[in-house]
């Protein structure tokens, strides 16, 4: 406990990188993964994700090390590519998108996992690591992994913050937006261009499996608190940073304190339970969207209709008495 | 006189190979309530989403007072049909009607005092004051398509095009709704709106459009709106009934542009029937 509490302060500089990392990447997709999530986009930032695979497999080819830079941004060229074919797709032909976010998730990670297997038999004989951004390795985040993601993210939350008012007006009614004026396909290009990027920096730590609930899991629980868009970004960032650094700090310490004979905890999936609990939390206790709430308010309704009808039964009962008496 | 509020030249509108509207050309002056009807599929909500490019025309023109859409944006208001949006967006009532004010702000301006004071003068012209702060998911569905409405009376347009602003009110918004076009009207504006309802739009409009792919007929209702012109814009689906048609005819011709009372109601059954039979 004392151990969590000392990663969670960051009292330790190691784990401070990585809880700094971890932290940033949070509240950026959690803030993010509001507009994906409103935007109905939920699935596309896990098709990006899944789409970036065979773009760090070409970087590493093509540049021979590992760089994380750079594969990172073949990962963000990939996924851009996987999310256009969905959207050429989606014009060309009459599949719908879900089917067509299948299609895009299986294929281009199939074809990752081919690439994957080339660069084992080549001359560099090992896969140099790239296996980390498939289940995600945030333990070996380094001080200049954690300033990039930082950074990164204090621009996209900035972005978010200065177009907030536009990008609400297009994920509410782009129609109206477009009847405005507004360049409707360029903001929308924006916010899938943020979640692509949102979604390409969360490779490394959690993972390409999992990065897409780390958009969605703290927006959706941000959603049971609030009726403000405003308020359910804040939140949702404020849970996703939360969530990420306590997920990473249980990893780090559970080992020890558990005894679980070296083996470490696996980050990404830690920081991806700790938000899944808080959203199941959330789904179950908020006031007015949470499930029990919404018992409460079917059950009293029940009851206050039965109240009714029974109260005009007996006095309808009250009125033909006397009458029938006499 | 003013230029025209809408003119349309040569409009074409196909989704895939179905062509929805052929060849339209129409002109609507100004200063006038306009009712767009038709049977469904007949390319109503397509005729506003055209003029404002929101859907792809084959080939057309379009002016509004004279002006390309681009010139006259800031004088067109846009009341889209209720069931575009997801009305369980994270939204208050007055947050969507303060959207009517964004086409005066630029991207990075927050809303000012009197974009403020616009907003909430839009909402007691629709009589939505006291719900101002609740969220959207919680209005009925009358509630919400009033809010749709201040939200365009935000803009402080001088056209506004409705795609169905009766659709699934309740009476008291309905006739909160005719109150505030004819207060826009009044005041010089115009309205175009798509409108399902035949028996009332004799009553609400000064002038109507009937359109059926083809623009069939379009003048003010008293000329226009005559079961000649109604029988051509619903061809085939009202042939059985021809009985109702003769009865309406006979209704409506002796009393004129006056107001035909007693024909509309049987309009009223006619469209009623059709629909169910559609």
């Amino acid at each position: 406990m004392n151990e969590l509490v000392r990663f969670i302060t960051m009292q330790d500089g190691p784990n401070r990188t990585v809880a700094i990392g971890v932290g940033a990447l949070g509240v950026a997709c959690g803030m993010v993964g509001c507009f994906a999530l409103l935007r109905r986009r939920a699935l596309l930032g896990d098709a990006v994700a899944h789409a970036s695979l065979p773009g760090i497999c070409l970087a590493f080819m093509l540049i021979g090390e590992r760089n994380l830079p750079l594969l990172l941004v073949g990962a963000l060229v990939m996924g851009v590519v996987g999310a256009s074919v969905i959207g050429l797709l989606h014009r060309a032909t009459r599949v719908k998108d879900d089917a067509l976010i299948a299609i895009v998730i299986g294929s281009f990670f199939g074809l990752g996992v081919v690439l994957l297997s080339v660069i084992q038999r080549g001359p560099s004989g090992n896969q140099a690591g790239i296996q980390g951004f498939i289940y995600g390795k945030a333990a070996s985040m380094v001080r200049a992994d954690a300033i990039t993601i930082s950074v990164v993210a204090c621009v996209l939350v900035a972005m978010l913050f200065a177009l907030f008012k536009e990008l609400r007006l297009v994920t509410f009614d782009s129609d109206f937006a477009r009847g405005l004026g507004r360049p409707v396909r360029a903001l929308d290009g924006l916010i899938l261009a943020i979640i692509c990027v949102c979604t390409v920096i969360g490779l490394p730590a959690v993972g390409l499996l999992m990065v897409v609930a780390l958009l969605i899991v703290p927006a959706a629980t941000a959603r049971c608190w609030t009726e403000s868009l405003g308020t359910m970004v804040v939140l949702a960032g404020i849970i996703g940073g939360v969530t990420a650094i306590v997920g990473a700090g249980l990893s780090a310490v559970l080992p020890a304190a558990a005894g679980a004979g070296g083996s470490t905890w696996p980050t990404g999936p830690m920081i991806v339970l700790s938000a899944g609990s808080v959203f199941v939390v959330s789904a179950l206790i908020a006031p007015r969207r949470g499930v029990i709430a919404g018992l409460v308010r079917h059950h009293r309704a029940k009851r206050q209709i039965l109240a009714r009808v029974r109260a005009e039964r007996v006095g309808a009962g009250a009125g033909a008495g006397p009458g029938g008496a006499a | 006189m003013n230029a025209p509020a809408l003119e349309l030249h040569d409009l074409t509108v196909a989704y895939e190979h179905r062509p929805v509207l052929w060849d339209i050309d129409l002109t609507l002056p100004a200063g006038e309530l306009v009712a767009i009807v038709g049977p469904n599929g007949a390319g109503k909500s397509t005729l506003i989403k055209a003029a404002l490019k929101l859907v792809k025309s084959l080939s057309g023109d379009v002016r509004f007072f004279g002006q390309t859409l681009r010139e006259a944006r800031h004088r067109i208001g846009y009341v889209p049909q209720r069931e575009s949006v997801d009305w369980d967006f994270p939204v208050s009532a007055r947050d969507v009607v303060l959207m009517g004010r964004y086409g005066r702000l630029s991207w990075l301006q927050r809303p000012r005092r009197a974009d403020h004071a616009a907003a909430d003068a839009a909402l007691e012209a629709v009589g939505m004051t006291a719900m101002a702060s609740r969220q959207i998911s919680q209005l009925s569905g009358g509630q919400q398509q009033r809010v749709f409405l201040a939200r365009a009376l935000a803009q402080e347009a001088e056209l506004y095009l409705m795609d169905e602003p009766f659709a699934g009110v309740d009476a008291s918004t309905e006739r909160a709704i005719v109150d505030v076009l004819r207060r826009l009207r009044d005041n010089g504006r115009t309205v175009i709106a798509v409108h399902h309802d035949l028996q009332s739009v004799a009553e609400y409009f000064d002038r109507v459009v009937l359109l059926n792919t083809r623009l069939i007929a379009a003048g003010p209702v008293a000329e226009v709106f005559t079961p000649q012109n109604l029988h051509k814009t619903y061809a085939g689906r009202l042939t059985q009934l021809d009985a109702a048609g003769e009865a309406m005819r006979t209704a409506v011709q002796p009393s004129g542009a006056s107001g035909p009372a007693p024909g509309v109601s049987i309009l009223g059954a006619n469209a009623a029937i059709e629909k169910g039979g559609a």
